[in-house]
Parts: C-alpha cells; structure tokens; sequence
C-alpha cells in the first residue's frame, strides 16, 4: 500500500484525483509550477519546431494550461485536451490562449487528420496504463488513443509525451502500442543517473524518421561505450584498494562533483583551487 | 471554443464514418480580441474546410462578408487574412452544443468548452 500512495493513478480515475482542491496546486504550488514549465521547455525543445514560424500545437492532458502558457510565450498556438473539468476551470480562470476541449485521451483524440503541427503532453500518459472502469482495457485505450494522434498530426511531425512509468512493463506497453499506430522514434531519458531529476520523454515521429535527441546529462553512459583503453598522460593519484578515492582528498572531491554534475544538480566549475590543502595556521 | 477548433474538430462516436463538421447551435457568443499574426493565418488556411467555416460563421452571424469560395491569392491580401483572422480566433461560442451531422449525438459547450466525453457503448 505504501507504494501505491505515492502514485497518484493508484488512488483513483484522473478526472476525480485532480478535484478542486487538486486543481489550485497547480496555480499556488511554484514548485510544482517551476517544474511543469521545465518539462513543458523540454518538451517543446524536443519537438524541433521549425524556427520562426508559429506552428499549431496539441497538448494532450493539458491541466490547468501551464505547459500552454509556455507554448504560447514561444509564439505558437495551441487546443488543449484534458478529463478533469476542475482543472479546466482553473485554465479558464487563468485566461490562457488556447481552446481547450473537455475529452478522455483513452477515447481517441476527435481530430481532422493532419491537424497540428506537434504534440505535447506533460505527466499524463501514465494514467492510460489504469484500469478505472471494469470495461478498460489498457493496451486498447493506449492503442486507441496514438493511433488517433497520429493521424491528427501533420506528416513529419513529431509527438513527445513526458512520463512517469511505474515499471519496465508499463515502458514497453506503452512503446509497442505508440510502434504499432505507426510511430517510429523512442525514449529519451534526461539525467538517467539521478533518482530526482531523471525524466522520460517518448518522442515519436509521424512519417518521417528522424533521429533521436540526445538526452541531458547521459554523456557519460555513451563514454562507456568505447571499448578501448584510454591513455591518460597524467600521474594516478593513490587510490584506495577497493578502487575508491581517499575520503577529502582532490580526488574524491573530483569524484563527487562529477557525479552531482551527472545527476543534474548545479556545481561549481572545477578550477585548481578545487580540494587545495589550505596553509597551516600558527 | 473559437472557430477554428471547431474547424478541426470531428465526432468520434464509435460507428460514425464522416463525423463532420459539427453543427454548432449556439446561446451565447463572445468576440475577443486576438493579436493578429499573418504568417499563422495563411499557413493555417489550406488546412481550413472553407466551406464549413462558412457555414459556421454565418450560422453564428459573423460571417463578416467572406466569400464563399476561397480566394487564391489569400497570402497577400492583408484585408482578406484579417477577416479570417476575426472569424477563425476572434469569434467563439461560450454556450451551446455541437451536434454529430451522422448520429445525432450532442456535445454540450459549457464555459467554452466542448465536453467531448463519450460514454462507454459509444467507444
């Protein structure tokens, strides 16, 4: 039980979870606000749109229409879909730019084909891998509702949906579904090292293949690729037998910088004062 | 919901082969303002079905003299775009319903925004 609290697909139908009271965090919470709009840039990031020219937008669980106001800062146009009517009220309070239209991604988004020009969608695709009523049927739901974004979307568009996937599974259900409405592309995993910062991004390309994004801060996973020995003109420092540096040393300052840097958290550049013994006071 | 949703939008109703357009049936209408962009609404044309637009706006009563038949060098004239632009982003309908031209099913409009819920025998 414990785990499932924490996930809030768990605790019931979306259009029920975010109520009213729900609903206001969006507006009051600037946490939760700053990390929506971070997400939303990403996503739009990811999308690759072409540069200035205002491109016509979907954002599919649109909430209270923060990943909106993003898309209409950078000069783009948008609809917006959502299940929950009190998440919609607060985005008509907030006045934001887009139409927004009250409907259930599992039911297939109700578009002309060839609509938009990309598609984004922040936090929601999760809550297609529950079962709510006893007549859903995920991987039908899932199947359903990229089968119709694909359509709406303009060829050689893309689609890039942030998620949070509870497991392996949950991934690959939601991947084979997306492959089998015709998309191509495929995850991009931004700061895969970190537990907080970590975030999943499924990019999907309608038509034209293109090439997958890279994701932030996986450098060094793809430095571990090459098989080869590198060769370092530079003297080893004494390590510790099990391999690690000796705690406070430069080293092992060195180590924990590099580390914080791959999980995404800010640290200060490394210059030669970094890890310097300091003089000795009389 | 402007008129340009509306445009694009289509009835999703399980068994419905041609879902569109919508007839919109109207109790409140709204005219806002919008920053005019011409290079949005002539990009945004070719993707229009003039002809439902047409029938949207003038069933609304703000056809604002468009003609019925596109005209084709639509890119350069300003005039032209701006009378779009009125009609495509300006004009939206804040009470109403939506109604499936096929099977008759109603989409109510509350607030500006159409509930396009369907219930569970219709997916």
């Amino acid at each position: 039980m414990a785990a499932s609290v924490k996930r809030p697909e768990h605790r019931g139908p979306p259009e029920l979870f975010y109520n009213e009271e729900e609903a206001k965090k969006y507006t009051q919470n600037s946490r939760m606000v700053e990390i929506q709009t971070q997400m939303s840039e990403r996503a739009v990031e990811l999308l690759c749109l072409p540069e200035g020219r205002p491109s016509y937008l979907l954002d599919v669980g649109c909430g209270s229409g923060l990943s909106g106001d993003y898309i209409s800062e950078q000069g783009h146009y948008w609809v917006g879909i959502d299940i929950s009517p009190a998440m919609l009220d607060v985005a008509v309070e907030q006045e934001v730019e887009g139409d927004l239209i009250l409907g259930d991604m599992g039911q297939g988004v109700p578009f002309r084909p060839g609509t938009f020009d990309g598609c984004i969608s922040i936090s929601a695709l999760q809550w297609l891998c529950n079962a709510d009523k006893r007549i859903h049927s995920p991987p039908r739901r899932l199947y359903r509702f990229f089968s119709s974004l694909y359509s709406s979307l303009a060829r050689g568009s893309r689609a890039v949906l942030q998620l949070y996937p509870e497991n392996a599974e949950q991934l690959e259900l939601i991947t084979t579904q997306a492959m089998k409405a015709g998309f191509t592309g495929g995850m991009v995993i931004d700061y895969p090292n970190s537990t907080k910062a970590k975030k999943f991004f499924l990019c999907l390309f309608a038509g034209v293949s293109g090439v997958l994004p890279k994701a932030l801060g996986a450098e060094s996973s793809e430095a571990e690729e090459s098989h080869q020995a590198m060769f370092i003109n530079e003297r080893m420092r004494f390590r510790n037998v099990r391999g690690k540096s000796v705690k406070k040393s430069r080293d092992w300052i060195l180590e924990k910088k590099k580390r914080r840097r791959r999980q995404g958290k800010e640290v200060r550049p490394d210059t030669r004062y970094t890890g310097r013994k300091r003089r000795p006071h009389f | 919901m402007k008129l340009l949703t509306h445009n694009l939008l289509t009835s999703h109703v399980k068994g419905v082969l041609r879902g569109y357009p919508l007839i919109i049936q109207a109790n409140e209408v709204k005219v806002s303002n919008v920053d005019f962009n011409q290079s949005f609404v002539a990009r945004m044309i070719p993707k229009l079905e003039w002809s439902a637009l047409i029938q949207a706006a003038d069933s609304l009563g703000h056809l604002s003299d468009l003609p019925q038949e596109l005209i084709s060098d639509y890119e350069s004239n300003e005039d032209f775009l701006r009378k779009v632009h009125h009609v495509m982003l300006e004009v939206e309908v804040i009470e109403g319903t939506l109604k499936c031209p096929e099977s008759g099913r109603e989409f109510p409009i509350i607030r500006g925004i159409p509930n396009m819920l369907l219930h569970e025998e219709e997916t």
